[in-house]
């Protein structure tokens, strides 16, 4: 079975909401609207005050190149544009929508029935994921017409779709799988049109033995799709350990995957890719997972971005319960630790976890005893310890020059240490003093 | 409810903590310790108990009294010091006193001058036994008479050490490998039998508390470069198996040379490493003054490990 | 015996002069030829390396105010008046004045500890804490609590008071700006010191709108502009919803103290309310009256 290279952890895996088929979450009484759900500058607002909008009508415009189209997940009235404070509790600029009905654009195809014949040019594939605001919903959200637009003289070879979802606890892209697996593979072979690369591959973890099974059959019905197994270990499902699992290349030091010919895509992206291009449906929703131990029941939901983390816990399983630790959005390894549950979800968000109180706490921190376990733990071949001494004495020139900045973040080396050292979260930010010294130098 | 936790990610932490790591040695020391007490009677328990014990009190006291930080004695290591340096000396009466001399050097100096467990440069077990060398020559060659198993008689009968006859030019006079292997020889309470400190060897490795690298290599390296001075003499150079059966070559190969502070964290800088420490060994052994040369050894890699640790990178990702 | 050890000897010699003579020639090849006048100038500054100057250590220092040959723009805060003179002595230039300053640290204390609304379980940091979210207290502008101005201060002027919000000690405070620069959200500011010390300043750095910034804490500027109003010297400014005191405008008249709905106003430096019988309201007015007249004037850069 194929993985990547070297370094690599296995958390507790925790899939316990996989069974849970997707359910729908009621759109509430008023919805947020972030105008920065993507990576880049934020979308400007294009409603007033009082305009009516529709669900899947454009609010928000890009305007600039890195950045992405917000739509209405909900109709009604705009009650105010201003900003809002996000999960973190930083204020960001957002529309306000009080809901009235539910009156969709006349353009989206809302029939159950599955398109398959895709006519458009590659080219205005590109133009409609940018019309529909379509991100990366991997975590990066990085806008999807700037990925599918392949820079001049490179060409890409391999179509990669992660839906290895080597995260503990998350289930979201597990549940599209069992669930919406001929629309997945319609979308990958949109995207494979859109980059005109003979072969799609779809990367799952082998502990999801059913969904690689239903995949296996479906692709039998599609030209150029393969679905690869893979070993169970995080982080299988980072951009470059996948592209080395998959291909066995090896994506250079400041280089982007296109450089070694390869793209690859959230399996979450290329089901809201289908949806996209063959029902006319911009990003309006999320397929997230409600879980943690704690809770009395596991969910996976299918939610209208701008939905408050409160709405779907009340909805779920009526309010957080009293040994709450942590609230998480995103993975045990990766996600986001959220501190404003009145605050929208935005694209991208793949969880609502919750982690109780005892295992949310970190242990004291004790000295270092040089075991070189977050060394052999790193994906990158780094060492976590080093940069640990080089930030934390402000040495961030030599920290630059043992590659600081190759990190990807993945968390193997926190995880690892038995001396409990915040290393991940000092390589961050180390990452940001290395930045800020090469722009300063600029 | 609670305020809710906030930090970076990730927000899960492997089981593994410095605490478990230390007592999971200690448990491995644990058949080389009943070997001990089997081969050298109760003063083997004795010595052990006191080492650790004045281990153990004196990293207390440094903490409490000069340090004033928050105690650290239950993370295990100050047990694992001291049942280290009782292996690395003769299970006599004498070494009842002496020993508390040399776990005040290996915790007082080696260890908590520096900072504690973590910053030590050296192994303070191998600190305190080569003190106690350097000031107690006669005792610390003082080796019981090896009696049969559980002996109860408390006389000072001095024997040899199969390292020691040899020095002194009586070729390995009836020591049989299987003696060795099993520890049915004289020596130092710890290192006498090569199967109890495998077989703990072998847990701390299944335990992934060490890897192979710095045994094999430190052994191997041992065994072929003995290998070749026997071929080429064998009158005056003992033969391989005998020479990695005998004396400390086990114990520090497996439970010294590795003690993750004081070695490198590259594998390719602990094969350095553990070659370094097999070719010193069997240097000092056949041409230094002294029967045994693993713990200096040791020592000379450990200062040899900060460098090690620059110079042998691990392989990244790419390039 | 003594034929080996004249050879020894000799050897030796030989050895000696020889290197004797490599080191002087290498000596000679690589020597750096340096302006004598940076070692002295060097030689009268603290010696610190605090970099408040914005150079990097005080050798930096020395060599750049020898460069320049005067002190414009040049000012070692630690050194003060008194380093100032020396240096422009040895430069032979005009003596570069100032006002005497320190750090002030622009978050309400009475706010924070008790009344956190997270718990911040990270790195303590308070530049990577500022990656993370808004910080224990709620509020995204203010201070984050884990002390990276104590660390970056080398005067030890600077501690974690009380409810988590570092307190500067103005008599250690050379005002180098270490402090300022360390701090992600940008709270801790130099200002004049003041004449007998005393400085009114507004404690808080919320641009937010009245109403949130007042969610985020009950001693937050909330820009109403009763201060700007009240100011007889126009020193006030209100600008994103912050109000700002010019120090080189104020009297430390202590009007706006008194009129901010919010206290969000400190004053610095005043006699300590005198000590009042429990029953007597009169008490802390009385105090008020008593501000001197004659010193108002007299405070200008």
């Amino acid at each position: 079975m194929k993985t990547f290279r070297m370094g690599g952890v296995h958390p507790e895996e925790n899939k316990i909401s996989n069974d849970a088929a997707i359910e729908v979450m009621p759109v509430g009484k008023q919805m947020v609207v972030l105008m920065n759900q993507h990576l880049g500058a934020p979308a400007t607002p294009i409603v007033q005050k009082g305009d009516k909008v529709k669900v899947g009508q454009l609010i928000g415009e890009a305007q600039t190149f890195m950045c992405a189209n917000v739509h209405s997940p909900v109709s009604g009235t705009v009650l105010k544009v201003e900003p809002c404070k996000d999960a973190f509790g930083l204020a960001k600029p957002a529309v306000y929508i009080n809901v009235e009905g539910d009156e969709w654009m006349e353009s989206i195809d809302r029939t159950p029935d599955i398109k398959r014949e895709c006519t458009l040019e590659p080219k205005e594939i590109v133009a409609k994921l940018k019309e529909m605001g379509i991100v990366g919903l991997g975590g990066a959200t990085f806008p999807a017409h700037i990925k599918y637009s392949i820079p001049e003289g490179k060409k890409a070879e391999y179509l990669i779709v992660n839906a290895a979802e080597c995260e503990p606890y998350l289930t979201s892209d597990y549940r599209v799988m069992m669930e919406h697996a001929e629309e997945v593979c319609i979308g990958v072979s949109i995207l494979r049109k859109a980059l005109g690369v003979p072969n799609a591959y779809i990367g799952i973890e082998s502990n999801k033995p059913l969904a690689i099974a239903h995949m296996q059959e479906v692709v039998k019905g599609f030209e150029g799709i393969i679905v690869e197994p893979l070993k169970v270990k995080y982080p299988q499902g980072a951009e470059k350990q996948l592209i080395n699992a998959v291909t066995g290349r090896k994506v250079p030091s400041g280089k982007l995957p296109i450089d070694v010919g390869c793209v690859v895509s959230n399996l979450g992206t290329c089901f809201s890719v289908y949806e996209a291009i063959q029902k006319n449906k911009p990003l309006i929703e999320n397929i997230l997972t409600v879980t943690g131990k704690e809770l009395p029941s596991q969910h996976n939901y299918i939610v209208r971005i701008g939905t408050t983390y409160n709405e779907i816990i009340a909805h779920s399983i009526g309010q957080l319960p009293e040994t709450t630790g942590k609230v998480i959005s995103g993975g045990t390894m990766m996600g986001k630790a959220v501190v404003n549950l009145d605050a929208p979800t935005v694209k991208g968000n793949s969880s609502v976890l919750v982690i109780g109180e005892k295992e949310a706490l970190r242990a004291e921190e004790t000295n270092c005893i040089r075991c070189g376990k977050c060394m052999h733990a790193c994906p990158m071949g780094l060492e976590p310890y080093l940069f640990s001494a080089l930030v934390k004495n402000n040495r961030i020139e030599e920290a630059k020059e043992h590659n600081i900045l190759d990190c990807i973040e993945c968390g193997c080396c926190f995880f690892s240490c038995p001396a409990n050292k915040p290393l991940t979260d000092e390589i961050r930010l180390g990452k940001n003093k290395v930045r800020a010294m090469m722009a300063a130098k600029k | 409810m609670n305020l809710l936790n906030i930090s970076g990610s990730p927000h899960v932490h492997s089981d593994e903590s410095t605490k478990k790591i230390m007592w999971r040695v200690n448990l491995a020391l644990v058949p080389a310790l009943l070997c001990a007490i089997a081969y050298f009677g109760i003063n083997a328990l004795l010595v052990s108990l006191i080492s650790v014990a004045s281990c153990v009190l004196f990293q207390w006291l440094i903490e409490k009294f000069i340090l004033k930080q928050k105690s650290t004695v239950w993370d295990g290591s100050a047990i694992v010091t001291g049942l280290l340096l009782a292996f690395n000396v003769p299970a006599t009466v004498d070494m009842m006193w002496i020993v508390v001399i040399g776990a005040l050097v290996a915790i007082g100096v080696a260890k908590m001058a520096f900072g504690g467990l973590g910053k030590n440069p050296f192994n303070p077990a191998i600190v305190g036994r080569i003190f106690l060398l350097i000031s107690f020559p006669v005792q610390m060659t003082t080796w019981p008479q090896v009696g049969g198993l559980f002996p109860m008689n408390f006389d000072v009968a001095t024997g040899a050490t199969p390292l020691g006859a040899f020095k002194e030019g009586a070729l390995g006079e009836g020591v049989t490998f299987m003696d060795a292997f099993l520890g049915h020889i004289g020596g130092s309470m710890g290192e006498v039998s090569a199967i109890a400190i495998l077989l703990g060897a072998i847990y701390l490795l299944c335990r992934k508390i060490i890897s192979w690298h710095i045994p094999v290599a430190f052994i191997g390296t041992a065994f072929v470069f003995s290998g070749i001075l026997w071929l080429v003499d064998p009158q005056s150079y003992m033969d391989p198996v005998m020479t990695i059966l005998t004396g400390g070559i086990m114990l520090g190969a497996c439970f010294m040379a590795t003690d993750m502070v004081t070695s490198p964290m590259a594998k390719s800088g602990q094969l350095i490493f553990g070659f370094g420490c097999g070719l010193l060994t069997i240097v000092i052994r056949n041409w230094g003054s002294y029967p045994e040369g693993v713990s200096f050894a040791i020592l000379i890699m450990n200062s040899v490990t900060p460098l090690l640790n620059r110079w042998c990178k691990p392989k990244r990702f790419a390039n | 015996m003594t034929h080996d050890i004249l050879i020894a000897v000799l050897i030796l010699g030989a050895l000696g002069v020889l290197f004797a003579v490599v080191l002087y020639i290498v000596a000679q090849k690589f020597k750096v030829v340096e302006d004598p006048l940076i070692d002295e100038v060097a030689e009268v500054l603290p010696g610190a390396n605090c970099g408040g100057c914005g150079k990097a250590g005080c050798r930096a220092f020395a060599e750049a105010c020898v460069a320049q040959g005067n002190m414009d723009g040049l000012r070692c805060a630690p050194g003060g008046d008194a380093v100032a003179a020396k240096v422009a002595q040895l430069l032979g230039c005009a003596v570069a004045q100032g006002e005497p300053q320190v750090a002030v640290v622009r978050c309400n204390p009475a706010n924070c500890g008790e009344k956190r609304k997270s718990n911040y379980d990270g790195l303590r940091s308070c530049a990577f804490q500022n990656t993370v979210y808004t910080g224990e207290s709620g509020c995204p502008f203010g201070c984050l609590g884990c002390g990276d101005c104590v660390a970056a201060c080398q005067f030890d002027a600077i501690h974690m008071g009380p409810n988590g919000v570092p307190v500067v000690d103005a008599d250690k405070c050379t005002a180098c700006g270490a402090c300022a620069k360390a701090c992600p959200r940008r709270i801790i500011e130099l200002r004049n010191k003041g004449k007998k010390e005393r400085r009114v300043y507004v404690s808080c750095m919320n641009k937010e709108k009245g109403a949130v910034a007042m969610k985020s804490c009950a001693n937050a500027c909330i820009g109403c502009g009763k201060c700007a109003k009240v100011c007889p010297m126009e020193a006030i400014t209100v600008t994103d919803n912050l109000s700002y005191i010019d120090f080189t405008k104020c009297i430390a008249c202590r009007k706006c103290v008194t009129e901010c709905p919010t206290k969000a106003i400190h004053d610095v430096g005043f006699p300590a309310p005198a000590v009042k019988p429990a029953p007597k309201p009169e008490a802390p007015a009385a105090e008020k009256v008593e501000i001197p007249v004659a010193e108002k004037v007299e405070v200008k850069n």
